[in-house]
């Protein structure tokens, strides 16, 4: 059956649809809100902002994390920035500038009328971060100062030294925190969701593990909101940490969205060693000032593989400063997807330079040079030694990225104020996520999807400092009004009830679910699993995919998911604390997930933002899209596994923008 | 390098706790603590033993979770370094590694190495925060606060709230936690409204969770893997103070 994808777009000019439609919404009058219950899952960014927003308004929260406390959800691991249009810098910055350049930047796969609200709204996030007492970095003068990003030409990014995303969401946790004071918020930490519970079609709630005693827990509510991350971890080695809730989603019938656009952050630190768990993010911030390169000739490369030559023995004329030279006018700040490429590219021409030959060098000489000059002119310092500049200069980048360096050097034993950095992409965010319309509503009725766990605002690739935004602007100012859409029908329903068959089903399904994992009893942990996932997908559906190679990942995530209910072995039992438990039931949505990823990449013949199909490239090796036949959101429904997922589509519209070929040269 | 571990076990069927002793012998001096942990849990699952709990998530010094007293130090020898970001080229082959979770009634141990440490939420609840609804504030750039200012609120705000502080203290004392929180909101101009207000509901809270009192010793500023000063405390305490004298 096909479903149709109504993505409720309020008509009017596209700069007035945010304002007209919200002040014709329903309205929910206090003394209903103090009736109707709310579920929030999620602590993040989008969750922190959501739940505490709620709460003011004086619905009844249930807030859920499965950490064990709200402030510690991934977005604390944010570092570069967050973006608002608010053209402090008086750099020709405005809100459709900013509109523009994330449709841009999205490879015109994302919704005008989303991407505009959030480009509006991006200027209130600041404000309200500031009142929070969120410490944002500041000019002598006093005022607020920014930085640049990937992918644009203005200067808007807010920032709080290399720790952004922490003091975002300490200012969303306390927020949080003041209305679980007041009694607003009811907070569950250390509880996991595992299913949705509809009833009648409505999602009215949800199935938790308490995860310290194991116990199964009916949450009800008149509608859920989920605003549980990305789904990166698919991959196993990415910057993000380990959650899926999306996916519990999509088995109760929401829809999975483009999710084959998945971003590959072109500065991580590369990986060392099998036992490697993690992926550490070196912030798109260093691109600033980080100069990107690799020799020019291969036996250089080789030399410094085997640990003969280091980046210092290279002299300027056999370095290739290749996004300089091969995007001039945005150089070292092309948009991720591209940097990313590139550095591919320069590794499969084999110029890499750490042992595993998969790395490229990141250089701050230039910058320290550069810095230690003017800060001598400023301080008044005639015919400076080099000593002196570099000493200097050196002060100006600690200053600016010292936190990042230290931790640099913490994971490599390398000092990067001395040699450069080698660095080399990975999975870092994911665009795509659970389909929501204009209120950030599923197909699911009552069902909404906030933050990295929606598809909505970045289309085929995500500029950087953007998803902080997105995450706060979807919490604090989107969903407190558009939430009222759905729950002004819902104030003469009475409190729902858990005890009804659909929570006793969903109950009894989680519980099946979680004895049938614990009773295999087979002979490989689930971590081995889960790396084994990871190294397909990355090989098959990452930088760059083709139908081929596609068509055999697939059969091999299939058997892969066979092999896992034969051998995986579980330890312990479903009814006590249980961490392996805990990842094997997540591993087991991964595969799920892992294989619709690559039904989507499969089905997607046209190169786009992150998404890249060798066989749809230009002559110049860039990404081609078709525009033709292609621009539209991919949202795939939860199948049997036989027939495997089905596809819905919405086309997407553009009424305000060109679509253009992206260029960054 | 060849390592002898030797880790706390608590809950199930290790009862109220006993230590452990474990070797391994492929460790790599490029591995994380916690890798070499999950190398650990890879074995024991192996021979079908139960993995050592122990308490992790970004893996990259930031959100706090990764909680563990390593050779006597809250998250091991290195100097303001989280356990997820120490690596293991800071020891040598052939060393014994003991390994305890974090010790203070507060912190009730939950299995192994894992601790409860709701009781940082609470005295959040009872007022780290800034009493602004969403929607209320100015424009951000209304109130100029001076470069340095911002600075040093920051530097209290980078506390990650893993309660090292507390392990390390011989009191088991909170006051490192708490008072960062009161002093980068008080440093601020939006959070200097209700700081004295906010310094005496903290510290209430502090005490009802049955944290030590502060007796000056610094153990809490040295193990803190943020840095977080010392200062911090006395700022927290002219607030309290002054509160106290106005209330
Ligand atoms: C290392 C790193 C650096 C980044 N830097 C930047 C940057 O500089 N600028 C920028 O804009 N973006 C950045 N990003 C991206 C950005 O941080 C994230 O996209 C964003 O913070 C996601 O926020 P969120 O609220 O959607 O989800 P998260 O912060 O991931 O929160 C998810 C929440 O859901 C909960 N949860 C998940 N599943 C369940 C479940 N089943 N049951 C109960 N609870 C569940 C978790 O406990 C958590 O509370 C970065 C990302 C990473 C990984
Ligand atoms: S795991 Fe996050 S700080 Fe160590």
């Amino acid at each position: 059956m096909s479903i149709k994808l109504n993505s409720n777009i309020p008509s009017g000019p596209l700069a007035d649809k945010w304002t007209q439609y919200r002040s014709t919404m329903n309205l929910v009058a206090p003394n209903n809100k103090r009736r109707i219950e709310v579920i929030v899952v999620g602590t993040g960014l989008a969750g922190a902002s959501a739940a505490s927003t709620l709460g003011e308004l004086g619905y009844n929260v249930k807030c859920f994390t499965f950490h064990d406390s709200p402030r510690r959800a991934h977005s604390i691991a944010a570092q570069g920035g967050i973006n608002a249009a608010k053209n402090y810098q008086n750099d020709g910055d405005s809100v459709y500038r900013l509109f523009y350049d994330t449709i841009k930047g999205g490879d015109y796969r994302s919704r005008e009328s989303n991407v505009y609200r959030l480009a509006e709204v991006s200027r209130n996030i600041i404000d309200q971060a500031v009142a929070q007492g969120v410490p944002f970095a500041r000019e002598y003068g006093g005022l607020l100062a920014n930085r640049s990003f990937g992918g644009v030409q203005v200067s808007r990014t807010f920032y709080a030294r290399g720790q952004t995303g922490q003091q975002l969401l300490i200012g969303a946790y306390q927020s949080l925190s003041r209305q679980i004071s007041l009694g607003n918020v009811q907070m569950y930490n250390r509880h996991e969701m595992l299913d949705l519970v509809k009833v009648d079609g409505k999602a009215r709630g949800i199935i938790t593990r308490n995860l310290l005693t194991g116990e199964i827990e009916r949450h009800a509510a008149h509608c859920v909101v989920l605003a549980t991350g990305g789904y990166g971890n698919v991959y196993y080695l990415s910057t993000n940490a380990m959650q899926s809730a999306a996916w519990r989603a999509v088995r109760r019938g929401a829809l999975m969205a483009n999710p084959c656009y998945c971003q590959i952050h072109p500065t991580c630190i590369p990986v060392s060693g099998d036992y490697q768990s993690k992926l550490t993010l070196m912030s798109e911030s260093l691109r600033n000032d980080g100069r990107v390169w690799v020799p020019a000739k291969q036996e250089d490369a080789k030399a410094i593989r085997e640990g003969k030559k280091t980046a210092l023995d290279i002299p300027e004329g056999d370095r290739d400063y290749y996004l300089e030279r091969r995007y001039p006018a945005f150089g070292n700040l092309v948009p991720r997807d591209v940097a990313s490429r590139a550095a591919k590219v320069a590794c499969d021409e084999g110029l890499g330079v750490a042992p595993t030959g998969l790395a490229v060098f990141l250089d701050f000489a230039a910058a320290i040079e550069r810095y230690g000059k003017s800060e001598a002119i400023s301080s008044g310092i005639k015919n400076p030694s080099k000593e002196k500049i570099t000493e200097l200069g050196t002060a100006v980048v600690e200053a600016k990225y010292g936190n990042l360096f230290e931790m640099y050097e913490k994971i490599t034993g390398e000092n990067p104020y001395k040699t450069p950095m080698k660095i080399y992409p990975a999975i870092h965010y994911t665009m795509g996520g659970l389909w929501v319309d204009y209120n950030l509503e599923t197909n699911v009725p009552g069902l909404f999807a906030l933050g990295e766990a929606n598809f909505s605002d970045h289309g085929a690739n995500r500029l950087g400092a953007s998803a902080l935004m997105q995450g706060l602007a979807d919490g604090y100012f989107v969903i407190p009004y558009t939430i009222g859409q759905f729950l002004s029908g819902e104030i003469r329903t009475p409190n729902i009830d858990p005890n009804s068959p659909e929570f006793a089903e969903a109950e009894n399904a989680v519980k099946e679910r979680l004895n049938k994992l614990v009773s295999v009893k087979g002979d490989q942990s689930v971590e081995s699993f889960h790396r084994r996932l990871g190294k397909i997908m990355w090989d098959y559906c990452g930088m760059s995919r083709n139908a081929d190679g596609l068509k055999s990942a697939l059969k091999m995530v299939r058997e892969l998911r066979e092999e896992y209910y034969k051998d995986v072995f579980v330890p312990g039992t479903a009814d006590e604390f249980n961490p392996e438990l805990e990842k094997a039931t997540r591993v087991a949505d991964f595969m799920e997930l892992g294989e619709t990823m690559i039904m989507d990449a499969l089905n997607r013949n046209e190169s786009c933002g992150g998404h890249f199909r060798e066989e749809y490239q230009t002559e110049g090796g860039e990404a081609k899209r078709d525009d033709e036949n292609y621009a539209y959101v991919a949202a795939w429904e939860y199948n049997s596994w036989e027939e495997g997922p089905i596809m819905h589509k919405e086309e997407l519209v553009f009424e305000n923008v060109e679509l253009k070929t992206r260029s960054y040269k | 390098m060849k390592l002898t571990l030797k880790i706390w076990r608590e809950g199930g069927e290790f009862g109220s706790g006993k230590f452990e002793t474990h070797q391994l012998d492929n460790v790599t001096e490029h591995m994380s603590f916690l890798e070499m942990l999950d190398v650990l849990n890879e074995d024991l699952v192996q021979q079908k033993k139960t993995p050592v709990a122990f308490e992790h998530d970004c893996r990259e010094g930031i959100c706090g979770t990764c909680s563990m007293v390593i050779d006597g130090h809250p998250h091991g020898p290195q100097a303001k370094t989280t356990t997820c970001q120490l690596h293991m080229r800071k020891f040598k082959d052939g060393d014994t590694i003991t390994i305890e979770p974090f010790r203070a009634s507060a912190f009730p141990v939950i299995k192994d190495l894992v601790v409860d440490r709701s009781s940082f939420d609470r005295i959040i609840q009872a007022g780290g925060f800034v009493s602004i609804n969403t929607g209320q504030a100015q424009d951000a750039n209304a109130i100029p606060i001076e470069k340095d200012t911002a600075s040093a609120a920051f530097d209290a705000a980078t506390c990650i709230g893993c309660g090292a502080c507390v392990a390390a203290c011989p009191n088991a004392s909170a006051m490192l936690f708490t008072s960062a929180k009161v002093s980068h909101l008080a440093m601020l101009p939006q959070g200097q409204v209700e700081a004295k207000k906010r310094a005496q509901n903290m510290v209430a809270q502090m005490d009802k969770e049955g944290f030590g009192m502060c007796s000056n010793i610094g153990l809490c500023e040295a193990e803190c893997p943020k840095g977080i000063s010392v200062e911090n405390i006395a700022r927290m305490n002219a607030e309290y103070l002054s509160g106290a004298f106005s209330s």
